[in-house]
């Protein structure tokens, strides 16, 4: 439908488009506006008064004039969705990228969403095997967590999203995920590098892909991850599907809160962010999880550049309040060369106490991850001291720690590309990395662990 | 100027209304969906008001009709076991009216109306009666007896009152001015509900975690905050409070924080049993649930919302506490609220009346003389998220102000799994002084010595952890060697507590004594045995020592570690003839 179109443009700022004297404007209403040539942008009402409707252009707001043409399409913005959206390629304004038709709708779905009752939902549970040690051991994954990559320019977190998305299925059972990948200002060889490797493993048959790339309007940024959350949300509750939800980049998003907060000449909060962006990431991060009654789930995997390697940036500060948990990869380990550079310490899933154990992975899972962690965490610390009075003035403890540390990242932490580990596997592998340590100093590890899997006893 | 007017401006939560006569804080109904929003400015003709559900869709020129009351909660049987969200709806049956999804325009009340609860009147015709005095009790749950009270501002004699089985709004009581008193009352949310006085808090809320009841103890009636970042465990520290603490009732609030930790509390508090009357955790809980991506207003509202049902059983002579994760996001509602009415800010963007509302919050809470001349109290525990973890923003500053406890979390310790991860050495309760003689009259007399021991014993560690950094432990004389022992065992044997344990998650206060007192009589036998030949390592070595910190995994410690203490001392005198 398409209603009267109004030329009243007042003033053109940035993303903004101020027009009057039009009838009631719904807020949130999509807006088309008509350039002299003929070409269309899109927009959505921000604010709306009697007076004064403000529009923020997807688009760009590059060739409007005051004689520009501007019609409210009477609606919300809303997302066709159907299984036909399944191996599409989609802009970050839902339209075909890859030559395809339309999508013809099965319903047309509200991208703002709803938040699901506290009451509704039902508690994750259900272990993900990664095939990753780092994640399936220390930090791990449960179906319909929101868990983040905490990453920084030039290191290698698209490598390990995308291992996680090929090999990521829940242990004993061959459901595969349907993955919901959305693109937020990345660059097209970023782009380019992420659809070849779905491509060749197959897995874009089982995807969805919302690519908003860098050269794209920011603002379209805006409404890209929610379209992706329309989608997963659809394919989830209303399609029984398992759905892997990867976004990045979280920062290119936020940048453009920003720009258009700068624009409505908002008040901003830290870093020139505006004071909603809590509430702002709530409602796409807090559209994860399980509710009572359905059948799929989501789970996301938001990826986000800490800028200057800063983890109290707003950006992955306000995130890490949201999510339940994070994954941090370090440059330090990165520049050793070790892959996946995650950085144990540091991480976090809170869900991890639901999902492992005797019934699930396996009985000595919270023990061994315990005793990891600490002697790692150890071991590193002695690194310090080493550095000032030298390895001669460690105890024999000390030593066998600090040795420890090294072994830790040389054999556990690093695995290849393709490399997919079984948590037998990974949990197997500790306790051999563990035994170089004197048993009695082990004190995290239940003896009855100790006497079923140490190596000295499997014998 | 009648009670409709009708929308001139929406921008987000905020909506403009024109030709309403409206008061400051009146709820009204907006659009022809009738979504609640209330006032929140007034500027000649126009009404500014805050929307607690989303405002997509809606149009100016649609109506707004004032229903000229203030945002108030309903009281009355019903409340406990409850989960509400922000404005008092409960999140049950809107699942049953809207399905998973909270959409929008529908009210729900607040506990069933119908349901009849049998009312025992304690007064009788012709009896006086004053404003907040019990006219009859209800059995509300096994553990609480729901006491029906003359709403405030009320009072008369009686002309008739009848015990018997009633719903909540049929009326129970009837005075000679002819005002009649059912079990319902309403209270409007942003004003506290009145009493006769404050007292000085002088009994602690006992918590069961060690490192608060032994070092910094709360009031019953006092107000604490926690801020952290994130990570550092502030929802299990909250969670633990609302599990364990000897409050006989208990508000929880989450305000802004995440959906699948709320589903947490509300999958488990159901299972769990309250240590301090064996009864199941919810009889004595309300609970209220407004999560991050539920509408921002709503989150505003929702710690009125829960510290006026506090006060209400305080008003009945109940000790309540009241646990709200976060005030941070609640501030930041505020923030986001004041800036869409592009109010000047103040410090980061928080509008400048944050510290007063923050300072107006936590003055709710206190023991009190209520109306009926009971005693009660409201404890406030205030969790908060200073971002990037640095409490010299606005919201961790207005907190520490007018809190007398302040449990500081440390990522830190969190790090290196040290649970509670609250540091001792910037953590502080200005209430020892008030608390201690409860301490000695109740647990032992030499409680807040025992006490400065301890906490002096953490002191002298990190001075000497400085000089460890340097020149490694082994350059320290071995006097100082043990102190970093014993300072060791408090932490690791003391201040460490599994929250999730199922015995070590609550400790009861007269242990918490003994463990600190053992302690202590480790350093004092490991002293003298040192000062007759005894090796340190030989002392520290020792099985009975490892045994007696195994021990408190184990039920029945309270009665076994006096006799692990006695061998544990026998086995470091030992030491001495060994060489």
């Amino acid at each position: 439908m398409s209603g009267k179109e109004y030329r009243t443009i007042t003033d053109v700022k940035g993303p903004l488009v101020f027009l009057n004297k039009t009838e009631p404007v719904a807020f949130g209403e999509i807006v088309t506006i008509r350039l002299a040539d003929g070409s269309m942008k899109n927009g959505q009402v921000l604010d709306t008064s009697d007076d004064l409707v403000i529009v923020q252009v997807f688009e760009g707001t590059a060739k409007i004039n005051r004689e520009s043409g501007v019609t409210f399409m009477g609606d919300v913005f809303k997302l066709p969705v159907s299984t036909e959206l399944i191996g599409r390629i989609l802009d970050g304004a839902g339209r075909p990228r890859d030559g395809g038709p339309s999508i013809v709708a099965d319903e047309n779905a509200d991208i703002i969403g709803a938040a699901i009752n506290p009451y509704s939902r039902q508690s994750p549970h259900d272990f993900i095997q990664t095939g990753i040690s780092a994640i399936d051991c220390c930090t791990t994954l449960v179906r319909g967590q929101k868990l983040p990559i905490f990453s920084a320019s030039g290191l290698p977190h698209n490598d390990i999203a995308l291992q996680i998305a090929r090999q990521a299925k829940l242990k004993g059972s061959d459901e595969e995920f349907i993955v919901v990948f959305c693109a937020m200002g990345i660059t097209a060889e970023e782009y380019n590098f992420f659809r070849s490797d779905l491509e060749r493993t197959g897995a874009l048959e089982n995807a969805v892909l919302f690519v908003n790339l860098a050269d794209d309007p920011a603002v379209e940024r805006i409404i890209t991850p929610r379209l992706a959350l329309t989608a997963a949300e659809y394919l989830a509750f209303e399609k029984d599907y398992h759905v892997l939800v990867i976004y990045t980049d979280m920062t290119n998003y936020c940048d453009a809160l920003r720009q258009i907060g700068a624009a409505r000449e908002e008040v901003p909060g830290r870093r020139g962010y505006p004071g909603y962006m809590y509430t702002d990431l709530a409602m796409l991060y807090e559209r994860a999880g399980i509710v009572k009654g359905k059948k799929g789930s989501i789970t996301q995997f938001p990826i986000l550049t800490m800028p200057g390697d800063d983890i109290t940036h707003p950006i992955p500060d306000l995130s890490g309040y949201i999510t339940e948990g994070q994954i941090v990869i370090s440059r330090e380990l990165h520049q050793q060369g070790i892959y996946p550079p995650i950085n144990v310490l540091p991480s976090l899933s809170r869900l991890m106490g639901s999902c492992i154990g005797e019934k699930t992975t396996r009985e000595d899972h919270k023990s061994v991850s315990d005793q990891m962690y600490a002697a790692y965490a150890q071991g590193r610390e002695l690194r310090g001291l080493v550095a000032i009075v030298g390895e001669d003035a460690l105890n024999e403890r000390d030593k066998q720690l600090l040795d420890f540390s090294g072994v830790f990242e040389d054999k556990f932490l690093r695995q290849t590309r393709d490399e997919d580990r079984s948590i037998e596997e990974t949990l197997d592998l500790c306790w051999n990395l563990m035994s170089s340590i004197d048993t009695k100093y082990l004190v995290r590890l239940d003896q009855k662990w100790i006497e079923k899997y140490h190596p000295e006893n499997k014998e | 100027m009648s009670n409709e007017g009708v929308i001139y401006r929406i921008s987000g939560p905020v909506v403009t209304a024109t030709g309403m006569n409206a008061a400051m804080y009146d709820v009204v109904r907006v659009g022809d969906e009738g979504l609640m929003g209330e006032v929140i400015e007034l500027h000649g003709d126009k009404a500014v008001i805050q929307v607690y559900e989303d405002t997509s869709g809606i149009r100016p020129g649609e109506p707004v009709l004032n229903t000229e009351e203030t945002l108030s909660v309903s009281l009355g049987p019903g409340l406990l076991t409850q989960i509400y969200d922000g404005i008092q709806r409960p999140l049950a049956t809107l699942e049953e009216v809207m399905g998973v999804f909270i959409t929008r325009g529908v009210d729900a009340d607040a506990f069933d109306l119908e349901k009849k609860w049998t009312f025992e009147a304690v007064v009788a015709k012709g009896d006086e009666v004053a404003s907040g005095q019990v006219i009859g009790h209800v059995q509300e749950t096994e553990t609480i007896v729901h006491k029906i009270m003359v709403p405030p501002g009320k009072s008369g004699k009686v002309k008739s009152i009848k015990s018997g089985d009633f719903n909540v709004t049929e009326t129970v009581c009837t005075l000679d001015d002819g005002s009649d008193l059912q079990m319902m009352q309403k209270w409007p949310v942003r004003s506290p509900r009145p009493f006769r006085q404050k007292y000085a808090p002088d009994t602690p809320l006992v918590t069961g975690m060690r490192i608060l009841d032994f070092l910094f103890p709360l009031a019953k009636g006092g107000a604490a905050g926690i801020p952290g970042p994130f990570g550092s465990g502030k929802t299990v520290t909250q969670q633990s409070l609302a599990k364990y603490s000897d409050a006989q009732l208990v508000v929880y609030i989450g305000c802004g924080e995440r959906g699948n930790e709320m589903t947490e509390v509300l999958d488990e508090f159901p299972h769990l049993i309250d240590p301090n009357t064996g009864k199941p955790l919810m009889n004595r809980t309300v609970m209220i649930a407004n999560t991050s991506n539920m509408p921002v207003a709503a989150r505003e509202a929702s710690v009125y919302t829960g510290i006026t049902i506090a006060e209400y059983f305080r008003d009945m002579g109940y000790d309540v506490a009241l646990m709200a994760d976060s005030t941070s996001r609640w501030a930041e509602a505020m923030r986001e609220i004041s800036s869409r009415l592009e109010e000047m800010p103040g410090e980061e963007g928080y509008p400048a009346y944050l510290s007063s509302r923050i300072a107006e919050f936590y003055e709710r809470a206190g023991r009190v003389e209520t109306l009926n001349g009971d005693d009660g109290s409201v404890t406030v525990i205030g969790a908060v998220s200073p971002p990037g973890g640095d409490i010299s923003e606005p919201v961790s500053q207005g907190t520490l102000r007018i809190v007398k406890v302040f449990w500081g979390l440390d990522a830190g310790l969190a790090r290196q799994r040290h649970f509670p991860a609250i540091n001792w050495l910037n953590s502080y309760s200005l209430y020892p002084q008030s608390l201690d003689q409860w301490f000695r009259d109740n647990i032992s007399q030499d409680f807040p010595e025992i006490r400065t021991q301890i906490s002096g014993l953490l002191q002298i560690e990190s001075e000497l952890q400085e000089i460890v950094q340097l020149v490694g432990s082994d350059a320290l004389p071995v006097d100082q060697q043990l102190t970093l022992e014993v300072a060791r065992m408090i932490r690791e044997f003391f201040l460490q507590q599994n929250g999730f344990h199922e015995v070590d998650a609550y400790c009861d206060i007269n242990l918490q004594y003994k463990m600190a007192k053992a302690i202590l009589s480790f350093q004092e036998a490991a002293k003298s045995a040192m000062a007759s030949g005894a090796q340190l390592n030989d002392v520290v070595n020792i099985p009975a020592r490892t045994d007696l910190m195994r021990g408190r995994f184990e039920k029945g410690y309270i009665n076994e570690i006096d006799s692990m203490v006695t061998t544990m001392t026998d086995e470091i005198a030992n030491t001495v003839e060994g060489n």
